[in-house]
């Protein structure tokens, strides 16, 4: 066996000299990209990796509540609440209560079962009062302290991991039984929303494909000199703030804006009937086709760049017409632009925040936006990442499934 | 073979010019006409015109002036996938997306044809060229000379009648280049296409072409089969880019119908045969191929012209010997002797006589 091995001229087996002599070179190349490494866990893999923990783990309860989360721990699910948890409640709200923590744990009941908030803040007021028996005073305080979904949603709360925020991303309510179950049709947000985004990223892509599939095409046809007047053209929105482009186009479509006045003042439209083009969905489709446009155009181009004429030529030669050439033998070779283009507007699009939050109104806001006001508004960290990690996933899946229809290194993007 | 006129010709140009920027001429009062069935070729250095001339015919870019007509119809207002031409590429341009069996499909389904005609038609233009079993593979699976074959069975697939090449070998090595001539010409022969073949091959031109359209600058400098454009030149241009070729200045001092007395610039007096000088004081260059300069006097004919020459440099090549000489002033005068068993090999420095016959040597253009 060992006769088979191929040894250098001193004896040493190749595979291992071959590793030894790499290995400097492979350190040293280690040290060029460390600064990047680092820069890139610190700032992205990081707070990422945080953010998606918080999805699953919220401890505002489970810390605040050590005793009740103990008799929960201690009692499987569906056992009644006796006179044990009772007790424990009522010691950890007065705990609660004196280290001023009662505010969070209301809040992350109220999560999961809402209005139960002032439930939990005036206990914690009363609770230093409260006697044996503990489950008839306890009730006494509030008839609420009874019910079996407040129960739920504390044992639910107290579990380490919950998939709570999840449940409630994907419109899903706690039931008095302690299981998510769909919530009534007209409490459906979040659904609808990641429909909405994923349908209108799809519309926004597909207008990108149709604009700028022409543009691309001569940009790599037109000789050098009139090519590069156009690129500039094409890059010139990259050079003006995104507020300013998103601004321009209020200015632009509104219904006092500049095209409805003119069609107006031409007599093409009366004044009642002015187009609706702002603070609805096609605002936010006109605005983020226009946005996103040159990150189609650029992989489109540089993949049509390289297909030589004589594609083209040979087709026609062979006694093709020009819309069967273009059909059958330009497009299929402009596919890795195609898909690289796609691939990239649609997850631009699926995230996108400002342009929708200025012109989308209530019709045309994405679920970014949804996103931005639990992180800023309603400071549910944890759901807004649920949110952000099902978005995540989504676009994880598509790349998954692009990958197995065209197949990731058939993708060009410059 | 070279007929040239127009009544029977399959191809013809007639007094076109191009210019793509309307500044420069590319091609100038191109006149040609071809009979069905001939391989041309069209011969010149790099940017002489030879792609725009079959592009023009192809379709893909118009005449500037002129016309060009095929099979009688003129074709300027015929766009390019209804002339019916087939066209081998320099790239070869198979189509990357497709298998080689598609490729060869694509001209057959987009003139509507049945399955089962496509699949006996491609099979046989893959047979035609040593490809029968390759059809399954794309173009980036075969080497240079593979697909070199299926972009000839490409363009023959649907039975043109006119098919043009633009420099199909250029990429190829010297072996598989020298296979493929054959290969060509003897597919050529054997399907009566007619061709119109470009290269900058001076070699590939002689050996592969019926007659030799020699480009330079936009002009067809002489149009003749292969044997002629070789042996009678019709001007220094051709007899410089044709094969090998020692050149000497001087002045017409004399001159007759078919002889002429040239005063090179050494002195020297010698004969020559005058082909495109006229009068008495032109200047001209006389040209004379390597191989026909002896230096064995025993076997120069009697009336022949001897001159002295010096020997600068002995070149052993195999079967031949290439000496170059000093002559009359130029030093670049080679001659060509066979290696055979009596050879003198010549050392540099010796001083040698050498001959020619008045007929072999061409009193050219200056
Ligand atoms: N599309 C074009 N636009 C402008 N000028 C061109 C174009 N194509 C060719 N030319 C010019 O026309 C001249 C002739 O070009 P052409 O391609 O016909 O030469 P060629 O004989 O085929 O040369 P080669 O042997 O190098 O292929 C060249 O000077 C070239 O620069
Ligand atoms: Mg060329």
């Amino acid at each position: 066996m060992s006769d088979t091995i191929l040894r250098t001229a001193d004896g040493k087996p190749l595979k291992a000299a071959l590793q030894r002599a790499s290995a400097v070179a492979r350190r040293r190349a280690f040290w060029l990209v460390l600064p990047l490494l680092a820069f890139v866990v610190i700032t992205f893999v990081v707070p990422i990796g945080q953010m998606l923990s918080r999805s699953v783990t919220n401890d505002a309860f489970s810390a605040n509540m050590p005793q009740l989360v103990a008799w929960f721990e201690a009692n499987p699910e569906g056992t009644e609440p006796d006179e044990a948890a009772f007790a424990a409640l009522a010691a950890d709200l007065t705990n609660a209560a004196a280290e001023r923590t009662i505010g969070s744990v209301a809040t992350r009941i109220n999560y999961d079962v809402s209005g139960t908030r002032s439930l939990f803040t005036s206990a914690g007021r009363k609770a230093k009062k409260l006697e044996a028996p503990f489950k008839e005073s306890v009730v006494a305080m509030d008839p609420k302290w009874g019910e079996p979904i407040v129960w739920a949603a504390m044992r639910n709360a107290s579990a380490k991991l919950t998939t709570s925020f999840y449940q409630a991303a994907m419109d899903r309510k706690l039931s008095a039984k302690g299981v998510f179950e769909k919530a009534p049709g007209d409490l459906q947000v979040y659904l609808k929303l990641f429909g909405r985004t994923l349908a209108l990223s799809a519309v926004v892509t597909f207008l990108c494909l149709l604009l700028g599939y022409p543009v691309a095409h001569l940009l790599a046809s037109l000789p050098m000199s009139k090519s590069s007047l156009l690129m500039i053209l094409v890059l010139l929105p990259f050079w003006t703030s995104l507020l300013v482009r998103t601004t321009s186009w209020m200015v632009l479509l509104q219904e006092q804006g500049i095209l409805n006045n003119t069609l107006v003042g031409l007599g093409i439209i009366s004044d009642e009937n002015r187009f609706a083009l702002m603070y609805n969905q096609a605002g936010t489709i006109i605005a983020m086709t226009h946005i996103l446009l040159p990150f189609m155009i650029l992989p489109l181009y540089s993949v049509m760049k390289t297909i030589p004429v004589s594609y083209t030529r040979a087709a026609r030669s062979l006694g093709a017409t020009s819309w069967t050439t273009f059909r059958r033998i330009y497009v299929p070779q402009t596919v890795p632009g195609i898909g690289a283009g796609g691939i990239l507007v649609f997850i631009l699009a699926v995230g996108y925040y400002i342009t929708p939050a200025l012109v989308g109104g209530a019709t045309g806001t994405l679920i970014s936006n949804q996103i931005a006001f639990h992180m800023q508004d309603s400071l549910n960290w944890s759901l807004a990442a649920a949110l952000a990690a099902m978005l995540l996933g989504a676009v994880l899946a598509l790349y998954w499934v692009y990958d197995r229809l065209v197949g990731i290194d058939n993708m060009k993007l410059g | 073979m070279a007929g040239s006129n127009t009544s029977d010709a399959f191809v013809v140009f007639d007094r076109v010019q191009k210019s793509y920027d309307g500044e420069t001429l590319v091609v100038k009062d191109l006149n040609l006409s071809m009979p069905k069935g001939e391989f041309l070729t069209m011969l010149g250095p790099s940017g002489s015109g030879k792609t725009t001339c079959l592009m023009m015919l192809a379709g893909f870019e118009t005449a500037t002036h002129g016309e060009i007509l095929l099979d009688g119809r003129p074709i300027n207002n015929i766009p390019p996938h209804k002339r019916g031409i087939g066209m081998v590429f320099q790239n070869y341009a198979l189509f990357p997306h497709m298998t080689i069996a598609e490729n060869l499909s694509f001209p057959l389904e987009v003139r509507g044809m049945d399955k089962s005609v496509r699949e006996e038609k491609i099979k046989r233009a893959l047979d035609m060229v040593q490809m029968g079993q390759f059809g399954n593979r794309r173009p980036a699976q075969l080497s240079g000379g593979q697909q070199q074959r299926v972009a000839l069975a490409r363009a023959l697939v649907f039975e043109p009648e006119l098919v043009l090449m633009d420099e199909p070998l250029g990429a190829l090595d010297k072996q598989l280049r020298e296979h493929m001539q054959f290969e060509i010409t003897r597919l050529a022969h054997d399907l009566g296409i007619t061709v119109v073949y470009v290269t900058h091959d001076q070699t590939e031109a002689l050996t592969m072409s019926d007659r030799v359209a020699v480009f330079n600058d936009g002009v067809i400098q002489q149009l003749a089969p292969p044997a002629e454009l070789y042996e009678a030149p019709k001007n220094s241009f051709v007899a410089q880019f044709i094969g090998e070729n020692n050149t000497l200045e001087g002045v017409v001092t004399e001159i007759s119908n078919d002889k002429c007395v040239v005063k090179l610039d050494d002195g020297e007096l010698i004969d020559a045969r005058p082909v495109n000088v006229t009068k008495v004081g032109e200047r001209t260059r006389v040209s004379i191929r390597p191989e026909r300069v002896e230096m064995n006097k025993a076997r120069l004919q009697p009336g022949a012209h001897t001159l002295k020459a010096t020997v600068c440099e002995f070149i052993y090549m195999g079967d031949i010997f290439r000496t170059r000489l000093s002559v009359a002033g130029n030093d670049d005068f080679i001659i060509k002797t066979r290696n055979a068993p009596d050879a003198v090999r010549l050392q540099p420095g010796t001083e040698i006589e050498i001959g020619w016959l008045p007929q072999d040597c061409r009193a050219l253009d200056a």
